[in-house]
């Protein structure tokens, strides 16, 4: 995972809520066996018409869109399937946060491990952020905030062994590795074996 | 201090290391069932990092997801046949991954090959308190055993098959008591869908729900697992019913069960997995099913979902609601019974059990599927085809035009050859009427077996309770 303290960009912003992980990568680009170049199936049925050319009005398809890091979603995205496609496709993408007022629990956690960093915030700041596509703004992990174009800062919630490896650029496998003493034993002291 | 409750049991008795402010708790995991479509990355990592899988001897593995629903025979050609080049070689890469990492693989030709949360159950592995994971959302499923089961990503697959441990934040807590006595034609699926209507799919974020109430008691396993089954839809992490007699009942005898002393020994441990009586919940939401009708979704996530007789709700004026209605080609306002019906499709973890089946059967028999509906009846496991071809439920569904197939996930997700055709309306008795699940552009309507049969007969979505 690469190191990463701050980011700072425009924002695009998909106004639709509960967006479930069969949009973000729907099902049938989930035959590969490796994670390279999952980016071209991220929002394929929004993105592109059955032949394959792409829908001008979607925002990700819009001038600009390539170079912006940071998508502003509607609420709850993400919800739906355990697929890490959906993280990976973002990132393949160029997308390296996603902002919204709830993100769905498994994509939250997936998104964590691979560096995509979910930000949620208060309603009335999803609401703005909504309403002003392409504003520049700072996710700030380091400081747990949001900095807007206005000067202003909104804390967000991140946990904090999670920050720590996006901070130091180290996967969380690592932590349960050094773990393996304490697994052994519990193994050995439980009462009863699955 | 409150009492625990059946959530804090499980969790206390596998936590490893406790949390910290710092770090996640590490939280060991009693069964990990893999299948071929979340697992190739993650067997990549270990490779890439020369570790070996910590217990085989906890992995269940199979391959449900990308499978075709025709018999594959000799694995290179017939699969070859019924399988695009992509899902065939995620299909022999499980294959190689298993063998070179030591896992069993219940793969094609296998009695318990089926969909993951159908066979963990069926073969007795899944267990009242075990921590059970998978790389699938239902996993949630494995909760109507009081084991707590959730869906992982494939870092966490990876997690698992190298240190059999997670890296968890403990979730909340949340109770949803069900009362009342459900009327004849409305079932489990009912409930779910009808909760989830209430709660929202967001309804249950952050939170493992235990389901409670005399409802609850009442269902067999195949109903509480449909319940539990659906939990992820509505946003919850997890979903648990506390084992009683019915549980005990299922499970006794079943491979994988303890036998002997060991059975005696585990129902008296699992009879102590109920939440104590002054156990403390962060939420509550209360249900009563009395005057439940059956349920069925018109848009397109499972929250949108109406009675059976009522309509589709009002234009409010919100964005989402006019997208999922427009990509449903339905209207504001307008009735969800009579809206023509291009395929039924009757499978899935949700609902391709014995009892779902049976109930299908008892519709369908003897009559026919209306000209131009095509219906699916794809069971959940081998075991479950057996079974099924046993009491001649098979000739029923193919008698009345129905197309029996091989087990798998087939049409509950877009990723094998079962598709549904851009535009095509499906009655489906799987968990997702997400956009494209079915098959790009495919439409899904959510419902109970029952409502799927008897529409299948009308050609229309139709009221279940007219065909008992
Ligand atoms: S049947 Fe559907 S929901 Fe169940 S495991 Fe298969 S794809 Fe997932």
């Amino acid at each position: 995972m690469e190191k990463i303290t701050q980011l700072t960009s425009t924002t695009t912003v998909l106004a639709i809520d509960d967006v479930d992980t069969d949009q973000i990568v729907p099902a049938r680009y989930l035959t590969a066996t490796t994670r390279e170049g999952i980016g071209k199936a991220l929002f394929a049925d929004w993105r592109f018409d059955a032949n394959g050319n792409e829908i001008a009005d979607f925002p990700l398809n819009q001038p600009g869109a390539a170079d912006r890091r940071i998508l502003v979603a509607g609420r709850n995205f993400g919800c739906g399937s355990s697929r890490e496609h959906a993280p990976w496709a973002l990132l393949d993408f160029g997308i390296q946060a996603v902002i919204s007022s709830e993100i769905a629990d498994i994509f939250r956690n997936n998104s964590l491990k691979n560096g995509l960093v979910p930000v949620i915030v208060d309603t009335d700041t999803h609401q703005w952020l909504l309403d002003n596509p392409g504003a520049e703004v700072t996710v700030d992990v380091e400081a747990r905030e949001l900095r807007l174009p206005s000067g202003k800062t909104v804390g967000f919630p991140i946990d904090p062994f999670a920050r720590h490896c996006m901070l130091e650029g180290v996967d969380h496998t690592g932590f349960l590795l050094q773990n393996m003493d304490n697994i052994t034993e519990f193994e050995a002291n439980r009462s009863w074996q699955p | 201090m409150g009492g625990k409750s059946l959530f804090e049991k499980v969790w206390d008795d596998h936590v490893v290391v406790p949390e910290t402010e710092d770090t996640p708790a590490v939280f060991y995991i009693d069964l990990h069932i893999v299948h071929e479509v979340t697992t190739p990355q993650a067997f990549n990592m270990l490779r890439e990092s020369g570790l070996p899988v910590r217990r085989p001897d906890l992995v269940l593995a199979t391959m449900d997801h990308s499978t075709p629903t025709v018999p594959i025979t000799n694995l290179d050609e017939s699969l070859d046949a019924a399988s695009d080049p992509e899902p065939a070689n995620q299909i022999r890469a499980m294959v190689k991954n298993c063998a070179d990492f030591g896992i069993e693989l219940h793969g094609f030709g296998s009695a318990q090959r089926g969909i993951v949360h159908v066979i963990g159950p069926e073969i007795g592995a899944t267990q009242p308190g075990k921590t059970i994971v998978c790389g699938d959302s239902h996993s949630s499923t494995h909760g109507a055993f009081g084991a707590m089961g959730f869906g992982i990503g494939t870092t966490e697959v990876c997690h698992v098959l190298a240190t059999q441990c997670l890296l968890q934040r403990k979730p909340k807590s949340m109770a949803v008591n069900i009362t009342g006595k459900l009327k004849p034609g409305v079932g489990a699926k009912d409930v779910i869908l009808a909760l989830i209507g209430k709660m929202g799919v967001d309804g249950g974020t952050g939170h493992v729900i235990e389901y409670r109430g005399e409802t609850i008691r009442g269902l067999n396993m195949e109903e509480r697992m449909t319940i539990c089954n659906m939990t992820i839809e509505g946003g919850a992490r997890a979903g648990m019913i506390a084992p009683d007699e019915t549980t005990f009942e299922f499970l006794k005898g079943r491979p994988q069960a303890p036998q002997g002393a060991d059975w005696d020994a585990a129902v008296e441990r699992w009879r102590k997995l109920v939440s104590d009586d002054d156990a403390v919940f962060d939420k509550e939401v209360n249900l009563d099913v009395s005057d439940l009708e059956p349920h069925v979704t018109y848009g397109t996530n499972p929250g949108m979902v109406v009675p059976i007789s009522q309509n589709v709700p009002s234009d409010k004026g919100d964005a989402s609601f006019r997208k999922a209605i427009e990509y449903m080609q339905v209207e504001a306002d307008q009735p969800m019974l009579g809206t023509p019906v291009d395929v039924v499709f009757v499978g899935s973890c949700t609902n391709s059990r014995m009892t779902d089946l049976r109930a299908v059967a008892r519709i369908l028999d003897g009559k026919q599927v209306a000209g131009g509906v095509r219906m699916l009846v794809v069971p959940g496991s081998q075991a479950i085809k057996d079974k099924a071809e046993e009491e001649g439920l098979d000739k029923i569904f193919t008698a009345a035009g129905a197309e029996w197939r091989e087990a798998g996930c087939s049409m509950c997700l877009g990723m094998n050859s079962d598709k549904l055709g851009k535009g095509e309306l499906c009655v489906s008795t799987s968990n997702r009427n997400f956009e494209g699940r079915q098959g790009p552009g495919g439409r899904t309507v959510l419902a109970s077996p029952e409502t799927a049969a008897a529409s299948a007969l009308a050609g229309v979505i139709a009221d279940p309770r007219e065909a008992l």
